[in-house]
């Protein structure tokens, strides 16, 4: 017995720092394209293309708006990404609470709806929201982008408010109305508060999903130019470095509302 | 029934749609609870006690019949329009809310002064013995003190009748029986009407000032504990409350020939059931003395239980009677399986069904 203890606890010393190196493997592989916009953002390049070393400089970071193209494409994607998301929440959540609570004509149908619009392609939405739009003779724009980025975002937020609403308890919000509430009083002072976390998960995923969408976005913009639009096109002459530097921005902001969301979680437990 | 009823039903029907088929919940109650009464609903599941409950409280809309809150038609009145409160067998308390915001909410939603709000939570804190508590989420509470949260959410709006669905449910003995007796106690300080609805008839005989027992959407009996324990109105409620023996046959004479003795049941000819609960029975050897009902039988089983023995007795016809003794003095059996005795109780102790 006591002979073979530290075999086994050598064995299994060896398999933990496999884990560790494994761990620091993937978190290495995840963050490198991360580090690298990061880094490039602060590269004193003198050429056109930014692919190559050349020094480090707060230049960019300086002349963030200096390219006027750019900053209306980067504003126009805030925009159209704020609109839609407060759009999808609101359709969303009603959605969501309709499905999880109730019985209705119809409700499989719109399930099964929900969930076609998550597992359809981009590029088959995009063509055919286009052909749409077209035939229906609707003037391409930012109205239309709004359209298609709450269509495809809608369904992420109907799944999270659908995945709380089952879970809550109906004779909560009984109890509010026993106690004198109104039907719009318990919602928001009951229903909602309760179903925020799914409301919030909800919400971020669609901000998420507009501000980088490119696929269907470039079926539908008309002359709109948004974010990821105007990166790709200027891929072929060489990306300027205030992309890496908005980027950047773009990425500390969400790591400021992950880490605050795991602050405020770990004060309600 | 009184025109001044706290709360009454008036041939109250539940229908609910299922599968394409029509099933009665409720199927035609009509019932008065009285002002400052404990009033219990008492009857196993799916006996339509919490539908009926419901409905009283404005959650569920009858099919048929007439819900009035002290003489005022409220049949289509939403519940926060009426001026009753429910504790609910979740508790429901609110879980992004503190205790003291929990028992305020009530009050907020009327607009009460915040002062008046402040006064009054702390006293109704007081009451259930959570003074030191407000701060606290309902999760960081236990069972018994998430239940007085519950009792004081609802209690605090000062309603003029409370609904309790099954409160204790959830508590384990010993604080159910604690609670009952607070339960009690805080009905008798604050003096309104409470309805109780709960399938635990020895809850219901404990504290209820009257009880309706009921079954398959039906009222079987409404009456007094004692009332319902010592002559209950069906079969139904005599097996139901307690242990109980039945009897069947045919009567002559105001006697019923059985298990080779007789049961007297004075003033009854035809056929008959008869009841008897099983500790008013005697068992011993000796003949019994021709004034009491007397029937002869063969230990099948003795269960000793503590407080009290009980034995199985079979009659000759096949008919199983229940007794219990109390282990008075000593814990010896007066009997053993096998023996052959003499089961005895006198006249009134048999009741029968429905006279």
């Amino acid at each position: 017995m006591s002979g073979e203890r530290p075999v086994g606890t050598r064995r299994a010393r060896a398999g933990d720092r496999l884990l560790h190196l494994y761990t620091w493997l993937i978190i290495i592989w995840l963050s490198s394209p991360i580090a690298v916009m990061i880094m490039f953002g602060f590269n004193d390049k003198q050429s056109k293309s930014n692919t190559t070393w050349q020094g480090f400089t707060l230049r960019w970071y300086a002349e963030l708006f200096e390219l006027s193209d750019l900053t209306t494409a980067l504003l126009n994607s805030l925009v159209i990404a704020l609109v839609s998301t407060a759009l999808t929440v609101v359709v969303g959540t009603m959605l969501g609470l309709a499905l999880g609570r109730h019985r209705f004509r119809g409700k499989s149908v719109t399930n099964f709806l929900i969930f076609a619009a998550i597992s359809t392609p981009e590029l088959v939405m995009g063509a055919s929201l286009l052909s749409l739009f077209v035939s229906g003779n609707v003037p391409r724009g930012a109205v239309t982008i709004v359209v298609a980025h709450v269509l495809f975002s809608l369904s992420f937020v109907v799944v999270t408010v659908r995945a709380r609403i089952v879970t809550l308890d109906p004779s909560l919000e009984e109890a509010a109305r026993d106690l004198g509430a109104t039907a719009w009083g318990t919602f928001r002072q009951v229903t909602l508060p309760a179903i925020m976390p799914g409301v919030l998960a909800g919400g971020m995923l669609a901000f998420a999903l507009s501000i980088d969408d490119y696929v269907v976005t470039s079926f539908v913009n008309g002359s709109t130019v948004t974010f990821p639009l105007w990166i790709v096109g200027a891929v072929k002459t060489g990306v300027p470095a205030q992309v890496n530097v908005m980027g950047t921005l773009i990425f500390g902001v969400g790591v400021l509302i992950a880490v605050g969301n795991a602050v405020a979680a770990r004060r309600r437990a | 029934m009184t025109g001044l009823s706290a709360i009454e039903l008036e041939d109250v029907v539940k229908e609910y749609h299922s599968h394409g088929e029509v099933v009665q919940a409720v199927r035609g109650v009509t019932l008065g609870i009285e002002e400052g009464e404990f009033f219990s609903l008492l009857g196993p599941s799916g006996c339509g006690k919490t539908t009926t409950m419901r409905m009283i409280a404005g959650f569920e809309a009858p099919t048929k019949g007439v819900v009035r809150l002290h003489g005022q038609d409220v049949t289509g009145v939403p519940p926060n329009k009426r001026d009753i409160n429910m504790v609910f067998q979740s508790y429901a308390l609110f879980p992004h809310l503190s205790v003291w915001d929990n028992v305020a909410f009530g009050l907020r939603q009327r607009r009460t002064p915040k002062e008046e709000i402040d006064r009054r939570v702390g006293e109704m804190l007081e009451i259930v013995d959570l003074a030191e508590r407000g701060r606290r989420m309902p999760r960081q509470l236990s069972g018994g003190q998430q239940q007085r949260v519950a009792l004081a959410r609802a209690l605090v709006n000062r309603p003029r009748a409370l609904l309790l669905d099954e409160p204790l449910g959830a508590l384990d003995l010993k604080l159910r029986q604690a609670m009952q007796i607070e339960l009690k106690r805080i009905q008798r300080e604050v003096g309104i009407t409470f309805v109780y609805v709960t399938h635990d008839q020895g809850e219901a005989l404990t504290m209820s000032d009257r009880i309706a027992v009921m079954n398959d959407g039906v009222v079987e009996q409404l009456a007094g504990p004692r009332e319902i324990y010592e002559r209950p109105a069906s079969a139904f409620v005599a097996g139901f409350i307690g242990t109980s023996n039945l009897l069947s046959g045919s009567a002559t004479g105001g006697e019923l020939a059985i298990g080779g003795g007789r049961v007297l049941v004075p003033g009854h000819d035809g056929d008959v059931t008869v009841t008897v609960r099983p500790e008013k029975i005697t068992i011993g050897t000796d003949e019994p003395a021709r004034d009491c009902s007397a029937v002869r039988g063969t230990v099948a089983e003795v269960v000793y239980l503590g407080t009290y023995n009980s034995y199985a007795v079979s009659l000759a016809d096949g008919a199983e009677i229940t007794v219990f003794q109390q282990n008075v003095h000593d814990a010896t059996a007066t009997a053993e399986r096998g023996d052959s005795v003499w089961l005895s109780w006198r006249a009134q102790h048999s009741y029968v069904i429905g006279s």
